[in-house]
């Protein structure tokens, strides 16, 4: 196996639990995860899957350090990033970039998607050749380069999510979170977005965390899959052999639970599991 | 036996004349489960909309009529359409955060609506609900009718308003992306319970979706819209067995199955939109509003 872009021990992250916060004073810590030990090995596309509440996102925004971790490591190259200043943490952005949910909201309305894809080259000290850069960028997404001059409003669900994809990958970074890119889109579209992170991550030998509430499409993606609940890892294994033979019974109730388009009379008959 | 909902070419327009409705023609025949399936934009959630008489101002219903058991809509005045709707038709919603009530404990909520427009007693208003929330297999209905809905959890919320929807012993619930909202193993638990409710009352389903996934498991008919338009119709066995547009055909191949990961996720074929668009383009230079 590839030698390791992340090695993940012991991650323990704690954050301030809202609904307990009293009228004065500080809210109490809630542990939302709950010691995480993986590698994400280079150059592969993992999913991590769980039903809400499961902590994969609160994962997914440990892993680009957007919060800290309250115990155990995060290596990225054999380099600890678990407790970097923003400053340290600086550098290292560049190669730790993240593609979200909602274009809309993470997407600015008030630029053009020029503005949008240039922002992180010129932070990152590759404002000559703009043009030419962000040209590039919307040509890898398979978006025209007059999409350039347009604002995010004028602009599919689709053509959206390829302007974020195009802005992740800008800066040929190392990594990549996606946290549930296609849950958003049609079918039909959804279909399109993942052919395209498939055949770049093929590319430009991109490492990805996939974030999904959706196994169907973990399936398509990944070599390897992380399935979690609340906090905790349940089941990590290569993709196939999570699908063909799951070793845990949550990881069989959610295959279970995926209506699949085709008719079985049997599948809504079976118990499911009793509700609270 | 007349349809449980009948609707006969209805076309609605936007301000600036496009059309968003395109001679929509579908019924639901007593006790049975019609899916409507669209991607979004397809038109879907505004037919429903368009039967409780909720659509947004700017949209206008040019032709077409709406029939709940053999009763048209546009004959009855505001009135007599709001009494028929409130007693034979009932909706499910996608968020039930939004359809409740967050400032009202759920016990009255629920009840409102059998004693206000149903003019039942709040005896046996009481009764029915609880009545109806163990059918939905809630261990301990009378703490549930004290929670505020921001208490409960939200497959726990959505089985609160299938129980209120089928209460009052609605003809036909119209169930709008039910959901679309939940993790799958919720998802799971409702549209079992929404199967199990169906067939104990004998109610009519309309029930409204993106997702084929779902279509396949909770439905016995199925019409499939695109851009206002219905471009299939079908039983559903007869619809996954044999899909006749290639519309269909590609909505199918592109509805991911963690079973088959490379025969499904094909995105839709170029010829199969082009194919669309100019099926839609000839339907509207045929189409002559029937009222001029």
């Amino acid at each position: 196996m590839a030698e390791p872009l992340f090695s993940v021990r012991g991650l323990k992250v704690a954050l301030p639990d809202m609904t307990r916060k009293p009228l004065i004073g500080r809210a109490p810590l809630a542990e939302i995860l709950k010691g995480l030990d993986f590698d994400l090995p280079k150059g592969s596309v993992t999913g991590i899957v769980g039903e809400s509440g499961s902590g994969k996102s609160t994962l997914g925004r440990a892993l680009v350090r957007l919060i800290e971790p309250s115990a155990g490591s995060i290596r990225v190259e054999g380099r600890d990033i678990s407790h970097l200043s923003e400053a340290e943490l600086r550098p290292l952005r560049r190669d730790l970039q993240m593609i979200f949910q909602d274009p809309m909201s993470s997407l600015n309305p008030r630029h053009t998607i020029f503005n949008i894809i240039a922002a992180p080259l010129r932070q990152n000290g590759f404002g000559d050749r703009l043009k030419e850069r962000v040209a590039e960028a919307l040509q890898r997404v398979g978006l025209p380069r007059n999409f350039a001059s347009r604002y995010r409003h004028e602009l599919s669900g689709g053509q959206r999510q390829r302007v974020g994809i195009a802005r992740a990958l800008a800066l040929s970074p190392k990594f990549v979170l996606a946290d549930e890119i296609v849950s958003g889109l049609d079918v039909s579209t959804q279909a399109q977005i993942l052919t395209l992170l498939e055949k770049l991550a093929a590319e430009m030998g991109l490492t990805i965390a996939f974030i999904s509430h959706d196994l169907s499409v973990i399936r398509r993606l990944c070599r390897q899959v992380i399935v979690m609940r609340e906090g905790r890892i349940v089941e990590a294994s290569a993709t196939d052999a999570l699908f063909d033979n799951p070793k845990e019974a949550y990881t069989r109730d959610l295959l279970a639970a995926i209506p699949l388009p085709e008719i079985d009379a049997d599948w809504l008959r079976l118990p499911a599991k009793a509700p609270a | 036996m007349s349809a449980c909902l009948e609707i006969r070419s209805l076309s609605a327009l936007l301000p600036n004349g496009q059309r968003v409705l395109r001679s929509v023609s579908l019924a639901v025949q007593p006790g049975e489960v019609r899916a409507l399936v669209g991607e979004s934009g397809a038109g879907k959630t505004m037919i429903g909309k368009a039967l409780l008489g909720v659509l947004p101002k700017s949209v206008r219903i040019i032709e077409g009529e709406m029939l709940i058991e053999g009763e048209e809509l546009s004959r009855l005045d505001a009135k007599a359409r709001r009494t028929l709707i409130g007693a034979r038709t009932a909706l499910i919603p996608q968020d039930p955060l939004t359809a409740l009530n967050r400032s009202r404990r759920i016990g009255p909520q629920m009840t409102d609506r059998l004693v206000r427009i149903l003019g039942w007693s709040g005896e046996r208003a009481d009764k029915r609900i609880r009545q109806l929330l163990d059918e939905v297999q809630f261990r301990d209905p009378q703490r549930v009718l004290k929670c505020y809905p921001h208490e409960l959890s939200g497959g726990m919320r959505q089985r609160v308003l299938i129980a209120a929807a089928f209460a009052a012993e609605p003809r036909l619930i119209v169930a709008d992306e039910p959901t679309t909202a939940l993790d799958v193993t919720v998802q799971k638990q409702i549209l079992r319970l929404i199967a199990e409710l169906q067939r104990d009352h004998g109610t009519a389903i309309l029930f409204v979706t993106h997702d084929l996934g779902v279509v396949a498991k909770i439905s016995q008919k199925v019409s499939v819209l695109y851009a206002g338009k219905v471009v299939e119709e079908a039983d559903t066995a007869a619809l996954f067995a044999a899909p006749q547009h290639p519309y269909t055909r590609a909505l199918i191949a592109a509805t991911p199955r963690y079973t088959d990961p490379y025969a499904s996720l094909k995105p839709v074929d170029e010829t199969v939109l082009a194919g669309l668009t100019a099926e839609i383009a000839a339907a509207d230079k045929a189409w002559r509003p029937a009222h001029g």
